[in-house]
């Protein structure tokens, strides 16, 4: 069983922080060996941030999704705190 | 239009029959003259291995929400009665029904295209993952084969 990953949080320097709940599944789960994570991040921040700090720096794959608050969006949308941000591979239904 | 994602293990035909009698024929009764409905099978074959089990993942929440939008498109570009859609999440065996996606109308090119489009979207919008076990050890299904 695949279990969460904890609290990330990153140094804030100033400023105020947000947290934001991110989710990982299905292959993408098992390369990051949990199912997500909490993350706390500065203010202003994209998917692709929260990505970066949830993963400790790795690289989007180009053909990982984005979901915010569980509607499909990209990398670049802004999270506000509270957001439920999720990245997955293409899905493979029916 | 009825949407369920669950574990339990579906039975399309007895579940359309339900749905029609129960459901559909009360609330417009003489109005429907055409179902169209598609059922999808577990097959135990996959890109040319011998596949003896399934597991699949979905995202609780989202998959819901994401079939209620294609159901809703759908309504809104057909003349539509009713509908229903089945889906089943968890572990899965050879010849066990995967999805079924019925909706009913007054005439069948409403019907006929509904579904399909409701089927499509649901492969490439609805957050569902396959994980195959093969006699070597099991893989995440990368893509759908082609639908049109």
């Amino acid at each position: 069983m695949i279990g969460w990953c904890g609290s990330v949080r990153k140094p804030l320097i100033e400023g105020n922080s947000m947290t934001v709940k991110v989710k990982f599944f299905a292959s993408l789960k098992e390369q990051m060996g949990c199912d997500g994570a909490t993350v706390e991040i500065g203010e202003v921040a994209t998917a692709a941030d929260i990505w970066l700090q949830a993963s400790g720096g790795k690289a989007l794959p180009p053909n990982v999704l984005v979901a915010v608050n569980m509607e499909y969006t990209d990398q670049n949308h802004a999270v506000k705190s509270g957001d439920e941000v999720a990245f997955f591979p293409p899905v493979t239904g029916g | 239009m009825k949407i369920v994602v669950d574990t339990t293990p579906l039975s399309p035909w007895e579940a359309l029959a339900e749905y029609e009698r129960e459901v559909v024929a009360p609330a417009h009764p003489g109005r429907y003259g055409a179902a169209a409905t598609f059922v999808g099978t577990m097959r135990d074959f996959n890109e040319g291995d011998a596949v003896q089990g399934m597991f699949l993942e979905h995202y609780p929440g989202m998959t819901e929400k994401q079939l209620g939008l294609i159901a809703d498109e759908a309504f809104g570009q057909w003349s539509l009665l009713d509908g229903l859609l089945l889906h089943r999440v968890g572990e899965l065996k050879p010849s066990e029904p995967i999805v079924v996606v019925a909706v009913w109308s007054a005439h069948r090119k409403d019907a006929f295209e509904a579904c399909r489009f409701i089927m499509e979207a649901l492969k490439s919008r609805a957050p569902f993952w396959k994980r195959e076990e093969l006699h070597s050890g099991s893989r995440w299904v990368e893509k759908n084969s082609e639908g049109y």
